[in-house]
C-alpha cells in the first residue's frame, strides 16, 4: 500500500510545520530559558508557571483561546490586520503560532536545566579572561549546553509533530495548508477508512519512536563525554 | 508496625496502614455503585446538533413519565463506534440515516424501531453583513473564508456540498472553504469571526438567536438530499419505547420544530 497524494501532502506539511515551529521555538526559547536560569527577579516564578501552562491545559483550551485571539477582531488578529497581513486562522502561519505556544515548555525547560547545570563557575572564569557577556554566552554556554539543545530540538519537533487538539480548533482542515497528519488520521478514522488511518498512524509511530531513540542515544554519548 | 504481627518484617512499613483505608474506600465505592438507580434510567446517545432540542424534550418527558434520562452528546460517527464496542446506551438519536441503519443491519439495534425524528435545515449565514445578495455573493471578492462541515464526515457537510454543487458554485468557492469536523465547529468558525460566511444548521441560529444578525439564506430543500436524522432503540425497555413515542407525539414534534428542524 502506498500513500495517496493527499496523505503525502499532509506528511510534508507536518514536517514543515514541526521544522519551522522548532526554529522559532529555539529563537524565542533560548533567551527565555537563559533569563529563567539566571534571573533573580521576583517575576521569574510567574513566567515559569506561564511557560509550563501548555503541559497541563487541554489543547482544546489553548485552541479555543487562539481561535478568539486570531479572529480579525481578536488581539493577535487585529494586529495582523493592522500590519496588512492576511487572516491568521486557517493558515500555516496561524498553526506556527499555535505550535509555538503548545510546545514552548518542551523547549524552554530542557534549555533552562542545561544552563543551570553549567553553574556559575565557567562564566566567572570567562569573565576574568575579559570575555564580554555575549562572548560568554556563545563560547561557554552554547557548547556546554549542547545536550540541552539536542533535547529541546527533538522534543519541540516531536511534540509539534503529534499536535492535534490545537490544529483541530484553529486549522479548518485545508489540504496543503492546515491538514496535518494527525488531522488526516482523525478524518480517516471518522470516515471508517481504517486502512489509510493505519498506514499514517504507523508512520507517525515509527517516526516519533526513531526520533526519541536518537535523542536518548545521543544524550547517552554526551553523558559519557561529560561524566 | 511490629505490634501488628510482622516482627520479622519490621523494616517493611507498607502493608497494614495502606490496607485499612483502602478497604473503607472499596466499601464506599461499592456502596455508591449499588445505590445507583439503574432500573428506570434511560441512557441516550445524541448527535451534538440536537443538544438544544433534546434538553427541552428530556425535561418534558421526565416531568410527564417520571423516568430519569441521561444524555451523552457526541458526533454520530464516534457514538456509532462506541455502540458497536458495547457502550451502555439505550437509545441512539443520530444525525443521519446511515448509522442507525447499519446498527440495525448488524444486530446492535432493536428491529422495527428506527424512525426519522427530525429533518435538518441548512442556512447560509453571513453575520455582520446586512443585505448580502445570497447565494451569489459567495463568489464575491469581498467574502473571505466560507465554513462548512466536513462533507466526508458530517451530514450537514454533505448537504452543503450538494447544495453548492446544485447552485453551480462549488468549484468557485472551493479554495475558500474551511471544514469543521462537524456542524458545531463550522458554526464556531463563523461565530468567532474567523470565517465570513458559513453553511450552518437552522437549529444553531435558533439556539444563538442573539448573535444571528446579518444576512441569511435558507437553502431550499430541493438543492440537496434531505438531512434526515433517525433514532433507533438499542436495548428494549418500556422507558425507551415511551421516549420514541414521545418523539412522535404532537408535543414532541412541536418542541423539535421550535428548535429549528422540520418534522416528518
Amino acid at each position: 500500500m502506498i500513500l495517496s497524494p493527499d496523505d503525502l501532502t499532509a506528511l510534508w506539511l507536518t514536517l514543515q510545520l514541526a521544522g519551522v515551529s522548532t526554529v522559532v521555538l529555539l529563537l524565542i526559547g533560548t533567551p527565555l530559558a537563559w533569563w529563567l536560569a539566571w534571573s533573580r527577579s521576583r517575576m521569574r516564578f510567574l513566567v515559569e508557571a506561564l511557560v509550563a501552562l501548555p503541559l497541563v491545559l487541554p489543547p482544546t483550551v489553548l485552541g479555543f483561546y487562539l481561535l478568539i485571539a486570531l479572529a480579525p477582531r481578536g488581539p493577535i488578529g487585529a494586529g495582523a490586520t493592522a500590519l496588512g497581513l492576511p487572516p491568521l486562522a486557517f493558515s500555516f502561519s496561524g498553526l506556527v503560532i499555535g505550535s509555538v505556544f503548545y510546545s514552548l515548555p518542551f523547549v524552554v525547560q530542557p534549555l533552562q536545566e542545561a544552563f543551570r547545570a553549567i553553574g556559575q563557575r565557567p562564566f566567572d572564569v570567562a569573565a576574568t579572561l575579559r570575555a564580554t557577556p555575549f562572548d560568554r554566552f556563545v563560547s561557554v554556554a552554547l557548547p556546554l549546553a549542547r545536550p540541552g539543545f539536542v533535547t529541546a530540538t527533538v522534543l519541540g519537533f516531536a511534540h509539534t509533530l503529534g499536535e492535534f487538539g490545537v490544529v483541530l480548533m484553529i486549522g479548518g482542515n485545508i489540504p496543503g495548508e492546515t491538514q496535518v497528519l494527525s488531522i488526516a488520521i482523525y478524518e480517516h478514522v471518522e470516515a471508517l477508512d481504517y486502512g489509510r488511518a493505519h498506514l499514517l498512524s504507523g508512520l507517525l509511530l515509527v517516526l516519533s519512536f526513531v526520533m526519541l531513540l536518537t535523542l536518548y542515544a545521543v544524550n547517552r554519548r554526551f553523558a559519557r563525554w561529560h561524566p | 508496625m511490629t505490634d501488628r504481627g510482622h516482627p520479622s518484617r519490621s523494616h517493611d512499613s507498607h502493608p497494614v496502614p495502606i490496607a485499612a483505608p483502602a478497604r473503607y474506600l472499596l466499601a464506599l465505592v461499592s456502596l455508591l455503585i449499588v445505590s445507583h438507580p439503574l432500573a428506570d434510567r434511560l441512557n441516550l446517545a445524541v448527535a451534538s446538533n440536537f443538544a438544544g432540542a433534546v434538553a427541552l424534550l428530556v425535561e418534558r418527558f421526565e416531568a410527564q413519565r417520571g423516568h430519569h434520562v441521561s444524555v451523552s452528546l457526541g458526533s454520530t460517527g464516534k457514538q456509532y463506534a462506541q455502540i458497536i464496542h458495547g457502550a451502555p446506551f439505550d437509545l441512539f438519536l443520530a444525525a443521519d440515516v446511515e448509522r442507525p441503519k447499519r446498527l440495525e443491519d448488524v444486530g446492535h439495534a432493536i428491529k422495527d424501531t428506527r424512525m426519522t425524528y427530525a429533518i435538518g435545515e441548512l442556512i447560509i449565514w453571513a453575520p455582520g453583513r446586512e443585505r448580502l445578495d445570497l447565494p451569489s455573493a459567495l463568489t464575491s471578492p469581498a467574502i473571505g473564508r466560507i465554513a462548512i462541515a466536513n462533507p466526508r464526515l458530517a451530514p450537514y457537510g454533505r448537504a452543503a456540498r450538494e447544495a453548492l454543487e446544485s447552485l453551480g458554485l462549488w468549484d468557485d468557492v472551493r479554495p475558500r472553504l474551511v471544514r469543521g469536523e462537524n456542524i458545531a465547529q463550522a458554526f464556531q468558525f463563523v461565530y468567532s469571526g474567523n470565517a465570513d460566511v458559513g453553511l450552518v444548521a437552522g437549529a444553531q441560529l435558533v439556539a444563538h438567536a442573539s448573535a444571528a444578525s446579518g444576512s441569511r439564506w435558507p437553502v431550499p430543500p430541493g438543492l440537496h438530499r434531505p438531512i434526515e436524522q433517525q433514532a433507533v432503540l438499542l436495548r428494549d425497555s418500556r422507558a425507551g419505547r415511551a421516549f420514541l413515542d414521545f418523539l412522535r407525539s404532537d408535543d414532541g414534534r412541536t418542541v423539535i420544530r421550535k428548535a429549528g428542524y422540520r418534522v416528518p
